[in-house]
C-alpha cells in the first residue's frame, strides 16, 4: 500500500487489490508510516480495490481505533456504490467520512 | 462517489443495506429482540474493544468449503446448551436476520456476509455486545483445515461492561464448545480449541452510554413480565 503526503498533516493510503484480514499487517504498517509523517488526516483511497470481505471491515475497525488513539481523522474516497453501501450497512460511515473525491477529502481542515 | 465499473467479485456475498432489522417469518415469538433495531457494530458499543480468536484444526477430515457449507446449514445445531438460535431452516445467507436467546437474553444477529469459506454477523441494538463475528475455515500447510471464530467486540453498555469478566468467561466457554462441536461433526471428536484474546482498545466509548436504555436483558425481562401480565388478565375475564 502506497502512502503519499499531498500536504502537511495529511496522508493518503492507496488501497489496492483484495481487502481482507490477510492485508491487516500491510495496512497497519502504512498507517504507521502516515502517522510518523505527522498526518492528522488519513485518507484511504479505495479506487484500486478489487474485492473486500468482512475481514476487511474488521481490519478497518482496528485501523479506526489506531487513528482515534492518535487523534486522527480517517476519511475514504474511491468507493463505488457497492462498497459505499457496505460502509453504510456496517455503520462504518459514521466514523470514516466518505468523500466523492480526494480533493474534497483534503479540503477538510 | 465513483461510478461502478464491472461488478466486484464480492457483489453477491454482502447483505443489502438496511436501516432497521426485520425479524423473519416464523420467529415472531422472539422477534422483540431484533424487530426495528439498527445494526450496532463495535463502533456503536461502549466497552473496551476485544479481538477474540478461537481456532481448531481438522487436518484433512474436511475441506474448508465442506465445513462452512455444513455450518451455514446447521448453525444453531452446533451451539452448546445455554443458547438457542432461531435462524431459518435453510442455510444462512447474507441478509438473514435471526433472533437468538443466550444467557436468558433474547436478541439476534444480522448476517452481513457469506461466501464459500466464511460468513459474518453483526449484532443489533440491545445485544450484550456491539460486535462483528466471522466464522471461517481455511487450508493451512501444517494443520490442514483450520476452523476459526474471530470476534471484534465491545460490550454494549456500562452495565454489560461491569459484567465483562463474567461475559468473557461464559462467551469463551460457549464458542470453544461450538468449535468443538463443529470439529466433532467433521470427524475430529477430540480436537483442541485454541484461543487468543487481545484487548485492542481499553478506552470506553462514553458517547454510547445511552445504549443502556436498549439493554436486551431489561427488554427481555419487560417482555416476559408483560406477557405473563397479559396472560393473567386474559385468565381473569
Amino acid at each position: 500500500m502506497h502512502v503519499a503526503t499531498p500536504r502537511p498533516g495529511a496522508a493518503v493510503i492507496a488501497i489496492t487489490g483484495d481487502v481482507t484480514a490477510a492485508c491487516e499487517q500491510e495496512l497497519m504498517s502504512a498507517h504507521e508510516e502516515a502517522s510518523d509523517a505527522g498526518a492528522k488526516l488519513v485518507v484511504l483511497d479505495f479506487t484500486g480495490m478489487d474485492y473486500m470481505n468482512s475481514g476487511g471491515i474488521g481490519m478497518l475497525v482496528t485501523l479506526l481505533v489506531r487513528g482515534q488513539r492518535r487523534h486522527q481523522r480517517i476519511a475514504a474516497v474511491g468507493l463505488t456504490d457497492h462498497y459505499r453501501q457496505i460502509f453504510e450497512l456496517t455503520r462504518l460511515d459514521e466514523a470514516i467520512v466518505l468523500f466523492d473525491d480526494l480533493s474534497a477529502a483534503l479540503a477538510v481542515g | 462517489m465513483t461510478s461502478d465499473r464491472r461488478p466486484p467479485r464480492d457483489a453477491g456475498n454482502w447483505a443489502q443495506r438496511v436501516d432497521r432489522l426485520t425479524a423473519p417469518d416464523g420467529a415472531e415469538a422472539h422477534a422483540f429482540g431484533v424487530e426495528g433495531r439498527r445494526v450496532a457494530g463495535p463502533q456503536q458499543g461502549f466497552g473496551a474493544l476485544w479481538d477474540r480468536d478461537f481456532t481448531v484444526a481438522l487436518g484433512d477430515a474436511a475441506t474448508p468449503a465442506q465445513v462452512i457449507a455444513d455450518w451455514r446449514a446447521r448453525f444453531g445445531d452446533f451451539w452448546p446448551r445455554g443458547g438457542t438460535f432461531y435462524g431459518a431452516i435453510t442455510a444462512l445467507e447474507a441478509g438473514d436476520v435471526a433472533p437468538l436467546t443466550a444467557g436468558g437474553v433474547t436478541t439476534g444477529i444480522l448476517v452481513i456476509y457469506a461466501d464459500e469459506t466464511s460468513f459474518s454477523f453483526m449484532t443489533p441494538e440491545g445485544h450484550m455486545f456491539g460486535g462483528l463475528n466471522t466464522f471461517s475455515a481455511e487450508h493451512t500447510e501444517d494443520r490442514g483445515t483450520v476452523v476459526r471464530i474471530r470476534m471484534l467486540v465491545r460490550t454494549a453498555d456500562p452495565s454489560w461492561e461491569l459484567l465483562w469478566p463474567v461475559l468473557k468467561a461464559s462467551e469463551g466457554r460457549f464458542w470453544r464448545a461450538t468449535l468443538a462441536n463443529v470439529a466433532a461433526a467433521n470427524g475430529v471428536p477430540d480436537a483442541v480449541v485454541e484461543e487468543a484474546t487481545v484487548c485492542v482498545d481499553r478506552g470506553r466509548l462514553w458517547r454510547n452510554w445511552r445504549n443502556v436504555f436498549r439493554n436486551g436483558a431489561l427488554v427481555t425481562l419487560a417482555h416476559v413480565v408483560g406477557r405473563r401480565s397479559r396472560a393473567r388478565r386474559g385468565g381473569d375475564r
